[in-house]
């Protein structure tokens, strides 16, 4: 309903304005050439595949891809959703944008017939680069939905779907992060007065970075240790009302602020909370798993398990939501500057050339450019994981969450690790330009660097990843049944590489056989380590404290190994398209070659590849770029970000860098306000001069 | 001061000051240095609010006023030095670049070398006493690496005796330059020189920019700033368009080439001085990366030791962080990278010195070498830097993300090294040609020398591929002299194998350029391979002038820890080239982890060494003291989000809208 009511009004069709407007964001990009940078326009014009047949398979679907514009298109024409003065905001500033685009966001949808479990909902945010406020309200919400009883489900979710009540969620202390049980925050029961008094204890126990609790949330969920008649339960979720629905203002007993400026993510307010003898009812403890009845008995039911669910799909979530778009945005950038970045000149006589043309800007470039594709492709395999524990979750079967848990935690960690270390190499990619917050590309770096510590910080994901892969591995010695995603573990080993000819590097089998052999290889010397350790006398915990540099090593190549295998797949499978799957596969062969020529060690050990054989993965490698340097801009195009959702000078999709970059600085606040700075220190030095000249 | 850390400094085998002294250069420069600091922390002209609250125009205001008033404090008290110069503007600073850095550093030198006597009488007292405030403008948005490139032109006419200054294009606008777009009423602007109909190249030109009293623009003159940037907030880095803007003949820089007054192009004398400068300034890039790590490594260690998480041990209280092997591996190498840097910056600064004494005795043979071999180093040493400086800020987790951290700054003002003074692919690239140049010296049996004499060993007359392959592998990895052998059997190597690259390229019958793009990759890599090896032979040089025992053995352990740490990074290079046995990376990866319990209870210590005064640091969570959580809370009670107890967004747009939904 709500998608033909789009269409209509677009058959009736947009005022003429909106059409150019539309134009100027490259969706009509079949009808041509209007005003593009020619040196963009060549590079399109020589394009090897159907970019808009790749944008429908990125999207999944034409169908999808058709969605997506029409919301695009909507939001764009706003101008209540601009972001056009971002660069320019003050932190308080971007936060009281970030409200005003949440609130009238959820009016247009609601405007829309958009609902918040459609498939507009991820196209609004994307339209809008993320930049809105309320996004752990959602969190608040799903929290309450998972731990809460049906009562308390239609007592509080009715009023935060209308944002009568803003939410947060408050788990990590200012002292605390990873290690939940390590959390200090205390809720006492009293059964004389049927309610739990909550207390931060001391100051490393204030509540400290959970987003809208700065200055927005009127609620929060709490979490912290139960207690009661003096025994701890450990931690329990807990809803409080923390500022008055009337006039916003701190709730007695509470002190809570905002945390202050940040690398990034200014829009949000980031917040401390430090709680002083607030009561709350018996009720308000979050109770489907466990329960504080009136006389103090502490009842346990179900398994709380399905929990971890939540924060599996958290994890998932911001991957294709958050970070891989961001770097895919900073790959679109940079790519399409370094075809309209004329620099020195390859030959005497010939124009200065384009960036693009050296091999070192290339591999810079490329092999991100491939890793954007391996990581986007990464979703399908993803969610097949996800959607069968989730059905065997909800029938109470536990059996395939730790599997699920450790893929998710590693795919995190690798990918967060790669976007934001790719993102930066774009930056710097983009000389000096790239440093111009107008670039657009400290904004996605910034925003990217952080995803390496939320949901999970990624040293600590690593290594929950290797110890389910160590556990896997003593399942192979002992002949118990491996789990799908380590089942490679137990293969027979040729123990030598096959490849005769840098042709051959360039078949799947090979590669892959590389990879699987190097991930096999390092979790088992950690697991040998391990092992000695241990009959050596050492601890445990002391032996795998001495073997997690190695365990993250073997986990980081366990996943590298998953997403190779998975791109190799994905090729696989694009059989019917065959412009587009000679591209695609180009990209893979780039992605696993791109590896073993950064980590040449980790395959010449033991000589399962060669000296001679690095030579040749080296030439293939080198070749590829040459290849796919022909359809680099094809290539990002196909991810068909609009130009406001880039908002960059750099990268738009007409390639006016420099007249965009001249008009846009001349807007910057320092060429509009007037400084004090001449007046009051500058003044009184030229004065002299003025006799003298 | 907090427990956690007063431990770890009781537990220290040696005396930080000592090693302190060592970085000073002497523990009477130590003393000075802080002398010269302690003129700027008791300065209360020189207090201001936390930066991190302020916007960039105010914090480009505090930053005028902070400049002016040093220039006239380092006059008051005397101080000519130019490293006290740089000890004082770096405590008034904190390292960050301001307004009047290229009016410092560029105009004024500029002035001084290439202005002639009449043009300094004009000019360089204003300039000297701020009444003319001058930025340097070459870069254009078009053009930054390739100079022949600027589109800037200066058209001369002889009837009126004046330039007519032109910028013909978008591309053409100055763009970049510090101080250009608010600060300065005079730029010094470089443009092709046109006269009688014919192009002269680039040469520089004083332009008045802004009226004297109003500070207004020019008629002609369009200029301003180039709006928010990644970091350098406090710098006015500025645009400047010009429109048939007028000059007389005599503000062209003239004291080598020259125009006469009827358009006669009078040639320049060539000058290899510039070749010096740009050594200076590399080193002392070089020094800023050491220094930059050093303060990211002193912040991340700190707060790892009192920060704690998790467990090791079950039922035990939860460990400092600097107790994981993980945390351990990403820091300590940094550590031991920010000692490296800091002796090859010092080693290149000596040697600039020791050289331009040269240049006064007319011996300037050492120059060009030193030149393209300090780009290398330039780029080397800032890239490891940059990602280091991130390592650190990762390392400390979320709170490492809170400006409060001071890592997000000290990584905004730093990274930009990689892109000024050379590009760094550029700058490797400008090494590597000087490497080839060398190695095809050797191949023609001559002998080189300096810093790739190495290459020499590589027997001139046939140079067989698995020459360098076949050595016998004799490295103990106990050993800094025999690692230095190590790297220097890489560095050869990867010298041979982009020259032969480079070679079959142009035997296809490729042109010089295009052979030279397509191993370029190549080129790069062996840049890189002798840079490494340089800083490892510099390292290991100084640890033979360490003359306490305690000092020598930590850094004994630090130097081994760098070069072991690298060759664990890069196994493929030494697999490959059989320096190293599979069993000898086994034992190095081994060797690394033991070297990191082995400097853990000297880890605060060694940061401490460098000895950066807090209010440098300007670093909540690597305070000296070690009270991070109460001064988090402090800090943030100041953030302009909370200056209202209520945001007016709430009034503004929740408010209203929630009676709507």
């Amino acid at each position: 309903m709500p998608l033909s009511l789009l269409m209509a009004a677009k058959e009736k069709g947009f005022q003429q304005s909106q059409m150019a407007q539309w134009n100027r964001s490259g969706y009509f990009r079949s009808s041509g050439s209007r005003d593009v940078n020619p040196d963009l326009e060549t590079e399109r014009q020589t394009a090897s595949f159907s970019v808009e047949r790749l944008t429908a398979i990125l999207d999944g679907g034409a169908d999808n891809t058709r969605t997506r514009r029409a919301v695009e298109a909507v939001i764009h024409s706003e101008p209540g959703f601009s972001r056009e003065n971002q660069y320019f905001q003050s932190q308080n500033e971007r936060y009281e944008a970030a409200v005003r685009r949440s609130v009238y966001l959820k009016e247009k949808m609601h405007q829309m017939g958009w609902t918040e479990d459609g498939p507009e909902i991820k196209y609004c945010y994307r339209a809008l680069g993320g930049d809105l406020a309320f996004n752990v309200h959602r969190v608040f919400k799903n929290s309450i939905l998972a731990l809460g009883t049906d009562e308390q489900i239609a007592k509080w979710i009715p009023l935060a779907d209308k944002y009568h009540i803003i939410g947060t969620y408050a788990q990590t202390e200012l002292g605390h992060g990873t290690f939940l049980r390590g959390l200090e925050t205390t809720a006492i029961f009293d059964i004389s007065t049927q309610e739990f008094t909550l207390n931060t204890p001391k100051i490393s126990a204030m509540k400290w970075w959970p987003g809208d609790l700065g200055r927005s949330a009127t609620h929060a969920v709490v979490f912290a240790q139960l207690y009661i008649k003096g025994k701890c339960y450990g931690l329990h979720a807990f809803i409080l009302q923390i500022r008055s629905l009337r006039d916003h203002s701190p709730a007695p007993g509470v002190i809570v602020g905002d945390i202050g400026p940040k690398m990034n993510f200014e829009h949000i307010d980031n917040g401390y909370l430090m709680l002083q003898n607030i009561n709350i009812p018996r009720e308000n403890m979050l109770s489907r798993f466990s329960q504080v009845l009136p006389d103090g008995t502490y009842v346990k039911r179900g398994s709380d398990k399905i929990n971890y669910l939540t924060m599996i799909m958290t994890r998932i979530h911001i991957l294709w939501i958050e970070v891989i778009p961001t770097l895919l945005k900073a790959c679109t950038i940079a790519t399409r500057y370094s075809v309209v970045r004329r620099q020195s000149k390859l030959n005497p006589g010939d124009p200065e050339a384009k960036i693009l043309d050296y091999q070192t800007q290339q591999q810079k470039l490329l092999p991100l450019l491939a890793t954007a594709y391996a990581f986007h492709f990464m979703n399908a395999y993803v969610n097949e994981f996800y959607n069968k524990g989730y059905t065997e979750i909800r029938q109470e079967n536990f059996d395939s969450l730790p599997e699920l848990h450790a893929l998710t935690a590693g795919i995190k960690a690798i990918i967060t690790e790669y976007c934001t270390a790719g993102a930066e190499v774009c930056l710097r990619a983009c000389g000096g330009h790239g440093y111009s917050a107008l670039s657009g590309l400290p904004f996605l770096y910034t925003k990217l660097a952080a995803s390496c510590t939320y949901e999970g910080e990624n040293t600590v994901l690593f290594l929950q990843t290797a110890r389910f892969l160590v556990k896997c591995l003593a399942a192979v010695h002992s002949g118990q049944p491996i789990p799908p995603s380590a089942t490679y573990l137990s293969s027979v080993d040729s123990g030598k590489c096959q490849a005769r000819t840098s042709v051959d590097f360039l078949k799947p089998d090979i590669y892959a056989e590389a990879y699987r052999h190097r991930a096999t290889r390092l979790l088992g010397n950690a697991a040998t380590k391990l092992q000695g350790l241990v009959q050596s006398g050492a601890e445990q915990h002391e032996a795998w404290n001495q073997c997690t540099v190695q365990l993250v090593q073997a986990a980081k190549a366990h996943c590298h190994y998953i997403v190779v295998k998975n791109f190799i797949d994905t090729v696989e499978k694009l059989r019917n398209e065959a412009e587009i799957q000679k591209i695609v596969k180009h990209l893979c062969d780039l992605f696993a070659l791109h590896g073993i020529f950064s980590n040449t060690g980790d395959f010449l050990y033991a000589g399962y590849i060669s000296g001679d054989q690095i030579d040749m993965v080296t030439a293939s490698y080198l070749d590829l770029l040459a290849v796919i340097r022909n359809d680099a801009v094809p290539l990002v195009d196909a991810f068909d970000f609009t130009d406001e959702s880039l908002n960059s000078a750099l990268g738009s999709y007409d390639g006016h860098v420099y007249q965009r970059l001249y008009e846009w600085a001349q807007k910057s606040p320092t060429n509009k306000q007037v400084s004090q700075a001449y007046a009051r220190y500058l003044k009184p030095l030229f004065q002299s001069a003025l006799s003298k000249l | 001061m907090n427990e956690d850390l007063r431990r770890e400094r009781d537990s220290a085998s040696f005396n930080p000051e000592l090693l302190t002294h060592i970085l000073d250069g002497g523990a009477e420069r130590t003393q000075r240095r802080k002398e010269i600091e302690a003129l700027v922390l008791n300065d209360p002209d020189f207090q201001h609010e936390d930066l991190n609250f302020l916007s960039r125009s105010q914090r480009y205001e505090e930053a005028i006023r902070k400049s002016a008033l040093m220039v006239v404090k380092l006059r008051k008290y005397g101080i000519a030095d130019p490293d006290e110069i740089y000890w004082f503007k770096r405590c008034v600073h904190h390292g960050r670049a301001e307004p009047l850095d290229l009016h410092l550093g560029m105009f004024l030198p500029t002035l001084l070398t290439q202005a002639t006597l009449e043009q300094q009488d004009r000019f360089f007292m204003p300039a000297w006493n701020l009444e003319i405030i001058g930025s340097y403008a070459q870069t254009e948005m078009g053009h930054g690496t390739h100079l022949r490139g600027l589109e800037t032109t200066a058209t001369y006419d002889p009837a009126t005796q004046e330039f007519i200054l032109n910028s013909p294009t978008v591309t053409s606008i100055k763009w970049w330059p510090g101080g250009l777009g608010k600060t300065s009423n005079h730029a010094i602007v470089l443009a092709q020189l046109y006269t009688q109909g014919q192009c002269k190249g680039l040469h520089a030109f004083i332009v008045p920019i802004r009226q004297l009293g109003t500070h207004e623009p020019l008629p002609g003159i369009t200029v301003g700033d180039i709006g928010p940037k990644f970091g350098y907030d406090e710098m006015d880095n500025g645009y400047l368009k010009m429109d048939n803007f007028r000059i007389p003949r005599e503000n062209m820089l003239m004291k080598y080439a020259k125009i006469e007054p009827d358009g006669t192009y009078v040639k320049p004398v060539s000058d290899k001085l510039t070749y010096g400068t740009m050594v200076f300034i590399r080193s002392i890039i070089v020094g800023d990366s050491a220094r930059s790590l050093s303060k990211a490594c002193t912040i991340a260690i700190r707060y790892s030791s009192v920060r704690h998480q998790s467990e090791l041990k079950p039922g035990d209280p939860e460990p400092q962080i600097l107790d994981y092997q993980t945390q351990q591996y990403k820091l300590f190498p940094l550590l031991a990278t920010a000692y490296a840097f800091h002796f090859v910056g010092a080693y290149m600064k000596m040697t600039y010195y020791r050289i331009t004494g040269d240049i006064n005795e007319g011996d300037l043979s050492e120059l060009p070498e030193l030149h393209a071999l300090t780009a290398g180093l330039k780029a080397f040493t800032s890239w490891i830097a940059n990602a280091g400086i991130e390592e650190c800020r990762m390392a400390c987790g979320g709170h490492g993300y809170s400006r409060c951290s001071g890592l997000p700054d000290i990584y905004v003002t730093f990274t930009p090294c990689c892109t000024y003074e050379g590009e760094n692919t550029v700058m490797m690239l400008q090494t590597a040609r000087f490497l080839i140049k060398s190695y095809t010296q050797v191949c023609s049996g001559q002998l080189v020398s300096g810093m790739v004499s190495y290459l020499n060993d590589l027997s001139g007359q046939h140079i067989q591929p698995q020459q360098v392959a076949a050595r016998p592998t004799a490295v103990h990895i106990n050993d800094p002299a025999s690692l230095v052998e190590a790297y220097k059997l890489r560095a050869s190597r990867f010298v041979e194998v982009a020259a032969k690259n480079l070679q079959a390229e142009l035997n296809r019958r490729k042109s010089r350029e295009d052979a030279w793009n397509r191993t370029s990759v190549d080129l790069v890599r062996a840049s890189e391979a002798h840079c490494h090896y340089v800083v490892v032979k510099l390292f290991t040089t100084q640890l033979s002038e360490i003359n306490d025992a305690a000092v020598h053995a930590v850094m004994n352990n630090l130097c081994l820890l760098y070069a072991l740490y690298g060759i664990s990074k890069h196994t493929g290079d030494f697999l490959q080239a059989g320096i190293l046995t599979d069993a000898q990376v086994t034992q190095v990866y081994q060797r690394v982890k033991e070297l990191l319990a082995a400097i853990r209870p000297n880890a605060v210590a060694l940061v401490d060494a460098f000895d950066f005064h807090d209010n440098c640091l300007a670093s909540v969570l690597g305070r000296y003291d070690g009270n991070i959580y109460e001064n988090m809370f402090e800090w943030a009670k100041k953030s302009p989000l909370n200056k209202t107890e209520v945001h007016e967004a709430f009034h503004k747009h929740l408010k209203p809208k929630q009676a709507k939904l």
